[in-house]
């Protein structure tokens, strides 16, 4: 998985991914990711998911652990553009009322400020 | 030889991987090919090989504890219509009924637990068996529809 962050208006780091977040292939990657964000005190993260091939249920959990560690720390972690199979795997495990989740990535910075 | 069983045309196959999480795309890869002749939606498939992935990587990680003296053992095979895989690993077993269910409310946020629930989600058929000697067994069938079978519907 390639990841890259760009900060956009109002410091909402948003963080590209790019490829698979699977058990041993970019599941761990991503939690370093986050983890650093929130460590140099970049607490408002947007994750754009446009690009995701492929997610398991370990990619899941880690997703679910980036969630609630930026919470945990004050801040706010939130989906951009979710694939549909992505999105189904979420609904399944009624992941996805606990997400807030955009289609417009103007929309989702702003909501950060709200 | 008269059978009422109609296998798939690649027939049986029958690997042993080493506990390797990168072990787990080539099993899929091979198991997409058993579905080829069967025109399944886009969407199906993908469960399917997910739900292969979920049941791989459970025995690599939870069964073998990615012990590389260890192997995961998997037949696939398409037995009248219907997609049949068998894993093994060789690991200490588990209680399958002792795994958490993932909905309950106080479960919701774990970061594991899930990939049962998703192999029982996406398949018709999902059974779990320790093996003598050691391991676990996990059963997954899916019924492949005969209406979408390529050959059958081309003619």
């Amino acid at each position: 998985m390639k990841t890259s962050v760009r900060e956009a208006p109002g410091g909402v780091q948003i963080l590209d991914l790019k490829g698979k977040i699977t058990i041993g292939s970019g599941d761990i990657q991503l939690r370093e990711t986050i983890n650093k964000l929130v460590e140099e005190g970049k607490k408002n993260i947007l994750i754009n998911m446009q690009d995701v091939t492929t997610i398991d249920s370990s990619g899941i959990g880690e997703l679910v652990g980036c969630y609630t560690s930026v919470t945990n720390k004050g801040g706010k972690l939130k989906l951009l553009h979710l694939p549909p199979k992505i999105s189904d795997v979420l609904t399944v495990t009624q992941l996805i009322t606990v997400f807030d989740v955009y289609e417009s990535e103007s929309e989702a910075v702003a909501s950060f400020a709200a | 030889m008269t059978s009422s069983r109609v296998s798939s045309e690649a027939g049986p196959i029958r690997m042993s991987l080493s506990s390797r999480f990168e072990n787990i795309e080539m099993a899929q890869h091979l198991c997409g090919k058993l579905l080829e002749p069967y025109d399944l939606p886009e969407e199906t498939r993908h469960w399917i090989l997910m739900a292969l992935r979920e049941a791989l990587a459970n025995a690599i990680k939870h069964g073998n504890a990615q012990d590389l003296a260890k192997r995961v053992h998997l037949d696939m095979d398409v037995v009248d219509d219907a997609l049949q895989l068998t894993i093994r690993d060789e690991g200490a077993g588990f209680d399958p009924a002792g795994v958490a269910d993932p909905l309950a409310p106080e479960n919701r946020l774990k970061t594991s637990g899930r990939g049962i629930f998703y192999m029982k989600t996406f398949m018709d058929e999902v059974r779990f068996r320790p093996v003598d000697g050691g391991g676990m067994e996990i059963f997954l069938k899916k019924h492949l529809t005969r209406d979408g079978k390529k050959e059958e519907k081309g003619r």
